[in-house]
């Protein structure tokens, strides 16, 4: 499909995507870890906020800082920052989210050299009145400080961002929506292109090209196949092959519960009222990442319900060697879809994925069971 | 270290501390009054090692450890065959060790004490230690049915905002709210003054316990001192606390009168960083001391009484939260750098042993880091040993041996 080629190019290469805007936009770029950083306040002065996925390839520096024990995205990251790939930002934000995010972010200070830094120390449970009003207090902080390094946010821009990102978030749900309709319609590969590019992508060219690939979309309508209904849930999925293998072996996927996925989009910021209060309300009520809690069992039986919505047949986890929060939640979560005779399998994801064959033959025994 | 006089080397059993049996005592009859707390009508609560214990104490609540547990489960060597029951429940290997043996324990009462500890009617927890807490505590209020209640402590990179400050300030209050609902009692704020005078009063002699290690020879090493600390950290709060280190206190001044260091002919001094290595501490401690070395301090230990100056003892609910957030975990690595160097000069250290703990990321993580300020700042030596605090199966003797072997000629050359 044609209208899928500017989310392929910048998927595959999001760090040369920005630093054409910025030369073509003479506007600035921020980095960010984690899809708790309230995005639209840093696109509210004008600048791009970009996710940083990392590098999975040839670590040569940032094992000087970091032991053994920690996630390639933490890794890679920090290698990206360390190497100079990440030269053309002007600043990075933290968000607060694991032991090891808390901790790469004193490394990054202390080493990577960028105009700013910002920590955005979130409350770490959402279930509370107090820990909301101070996520509220943490968001006006947050505003402030960017507004110190690039300049004031108005309330009626930051409106107008809120709008344009909830548009944004309606077109990837449709996208979704679509897939889970007719999983033919959209390849996981494309689905995948689509997603990590909203996270980088000037976010009003953003929508422009969701708008036409939505469009296009409509006008599809492939024969139904006979692949098995796959959810993927976990925290970050930046191995794009998984689909295909997925869908060689005779499954596509139909929803998901990543950082990559549906917690980037799910939930609406309110469009009246005040902005910034509206931001932090749709982080209190969105399903919470394992990093972050709200109830003892949310997640679990969010994911039940997902698979239900979705007539899914089966549930891959996706989680990363060392990602300590998910890896707490995999037993029970697990456990919530066999008591409801849903087949899972875990797919623990280092640097590089396992050989293809051995993935191949994992993927195919799963999916022949379901 | 010029100019010191060469200690007379008494027999090992003359350097034994005398107060260990005192304390064996005291947590024997702990773990007693936590087993049988339902025929004493007492509830009772799991609580994380650096949460703020001092209102359930006042609340007659008797709080357990699960943590305190896993250093047991780690010393009686009974962690590997617990972690392999929570690896086979689905629990990555990659997991806090302690967490995993505890889920495991949990499961089937396993551990040292017979039958396990005794089952939580509720459950705080407080995630100034790592962000691993909050992920167990969940496991546990699932698995036990509780209530769990989470006292947040805001991580502080570079400053402690006012907003955070607000905001731990707020939850002391529901902390209070939490403990009135779940033991039908009104809370009795004359009683927590008085707990938290107590508290306090216990932190500021457990530094002094410490503190007698700036003495050289040190009376003991940070090896004893981590089985002494278990009271500062269960007990807090009781008299009995109070009692215990003012008599190990006297016989640590004791020692020091006569001249008894705990390392026969105490050469070198080293400070620790990070948990004990449980399964291998005395292994380790040996290991130094064949080289004349004591570890005379340890970041670890000093958790307990470094943040004791931001309690206010009128104003406890107030300042508990500020205390709590502003331990050495919960601080960025430059803030810690700083700690580090104070506590270098004030042991007058020849040397920094850090423990890559993988079952601890947010005390290993930024290790490397500090390990270069410190040989820059502060020029000492700093060896790094890859270990875990409780899981046998990430310890390589022979490697370490060479490491602590290569550590100690380069400290050695530089003293020369």
């Amino acid at each position: 499909m044609k209208a899928m080629e500017i989310f392929y190019e910048i998927s595959r290469d999001p760090y040369a995507y920005a630093r054409k805007w910025k030369n073509q936009t003479g506007k600035k770029a921020v980095g960010y870890f984690c899809s708790y950083t309230p995005e639209e306040l840093i696109s509210g002065t004008g600048a791009l906020p970009l996710r940083i996925f990392g590098t999975r390839e040839h670590i040569t520096c940032a094992d000087s800082h970091l032991q053994s024990y920690c996630c390639s995205l933490v890794r890679g990251g920090l290698e990206d920052a360390l190497t100079g790939r990440l030269a053309f930002l002007d600043g990075t934000v933290f968000p607060h989210t694991c032991d090891s995010i808390q901790r790469l972010s004193d490394i990054w200070r202390l080493n990577a050299g960028f105009p700013f830094h910002i920590d955005v120390i979130l409350p770490v449970k959402l279930d509370t009145e107090s820990a909301r009003t101070y996520l509220l207090d943490v968001f006006h902080k947050f505003r402030r400080e960017l507004e110190q390094e690039l300049g004031p946010i108005s309330d009626e821009k930051l409106s107008e961002t809120i709008r344009l990102y909830n548009n944004i978030r309606r077109l990837l749900e449709e996208i979704y929506l679509m897939r889970s309709a007719n999983p033919a319609v959209i390849s996981g590969r494309d689905v995948y292109a689509v997603v990590k590019s909203a996270m980088v992508m000037d976010r009003n060219d953003l929508y422009g090209a969701l708008r036409k690939t939505v469009d296009a979309l409509k006008k599809e309508s492939p024969a139904a196949d006979n692949s098995k209904r796959i959810v993927l849930a976990g925290g970050v999925c930046n191995h794009p092959d998984i689909y295909s293998h997925l869908e060689k072996a005779g499954a596509r996927v139909v929803w998901d519960e990543l950082c990559t996925g549906t917690r980037y989009f799910e939930g609406m910021a309110d469009e009246s009222g005040d902005p910034v209060a509206a931001l932090a309300q749709r982080y209190a009520d969105r399903i919470v990442c394992p990093a972050k809690h709200c109830g003892a069992d949310k997640r679990g039986r969010n994911l039940v319900d997902i698979v239900k919505n979705h007539q899914a047949q089966g549930v891959i986890f996706l989680i990363l060697k060392f990602c300590d929060p998910h890896s707490f939640d995999y037993p029970y979560m697990k456990e919530y879809l066999d008591k409801k005779n849903i087949p899972s399998m875990l797919l623990e994801l280092e640097e590089q994925l396992p050989a293809e064959g051995q993935l191949a033959t994992r993927f195919e025994s799963f999916i022949e069971m379901l | 270290m010029s100019g010191e006089k060469i200690i007379k080397n008494p027999e090992p059993e003359a350097r034994d501390i005398k107060s260990v049996k005192r304390m064996k005592e005291i947590m024997t009859n702990y773990y007693i009054e936590a087993k049988t707390a339902k025929d004493q009508n007492k509830m009772v609560a799991w609580i994380t090692s650096g949460g703020p214990v001092e209102p359930l104490i006042a609340m007659d609540v008797i709080p357990v450890y699960p943590e305190n547990y896993g250093a047991m489960i780690g010393a009686s060597h009974m962690a590997v065959q617990l972690c392999e029951i929570a690896e086979q429940m689905g629990y990555s290997r990659d997991l806090c060790g302690y967490a995993r043996s505890d889920i495991a324990a949990s499961a089937t009462g396993g551990g040292p004490i017979p039958g396990g500890l005794p089952r939580p009617d509720f459950l705080v927890c407080c995630n100034n230690i790592c962000g691993t807490v909050l992920k167990w505590y969940e496991v546990l209020a699932r698995y036990f049915k509780v209530p769990l209640f989470i006292y947040d402590t805001p991580f502080i990179h570079t400053e402690f905002s006012e907003e955070a400050k607000k905001y731990v300030r707020q939850q002391t209050l529901e902390y209070t709210q939490f403990l009135e609902e779940q033991t039908g009692k009104k809370a009795d704020y004359g009683r927590l003054e008085e707990v938290g005078r107590l508290s306090v009063q216990a932190m500021r002699l457990w530094q002094k316990v410490l503190d007698t290690c700036m003495h050289k020879p040190a009376p003991m090493t940070a090896f004893d001192a981590f089985f002494h600390l278990a009271l500062i950290v269960t007990l807090r709060g009781k008299q009995v606390v109070i009692d215990y280190y003012s008599e190990l206190l006297d016989e640590l001044n004791d020692r020091i009168a006569r001249g008894i260091g705990m390392i026969p002919n105490e050469k070198y001094r080293l400070l620790w960083d990070n948990l004990p290595v449980w399964f291998k501490t005395r292994w380790l401690s040996n290991k130094f001391a064949s080289h004349d070395a004591a570890l005379v301090a340890s970041t670890y230990t000093n958790a307990w009484s470094s943040t004791v100056d931001l309690i206010d003892e009128n104003d406890l609910a107030g300042s508990l939260g500020i205390a709590s957030s502003s331990i050495y975990i919960n601080v960025s690595i430059d803030k810690m750098l700083a700690e580090l160097g104070t506590m270098i000069k004030k042991y007058e250290v020849d040397g920094l042993v850090m423990h890559s703990n993988r079952s601890c990321k947010p005390y290993s993580l930024g290790q490397y880091d500090i390990q270069k300020m410190v040989m820059k700042e502060f020029d000492i030596p700093a060896l790094i040993i890859e270990a875990d605090q409780v899981d046998e199966r990430n310890f390589s003797e022979s490697q370490i041996e060479t490491r602590i072997d290569a550590f100690m000629e380069t400290i050695k050359s530089k003293k020369r």
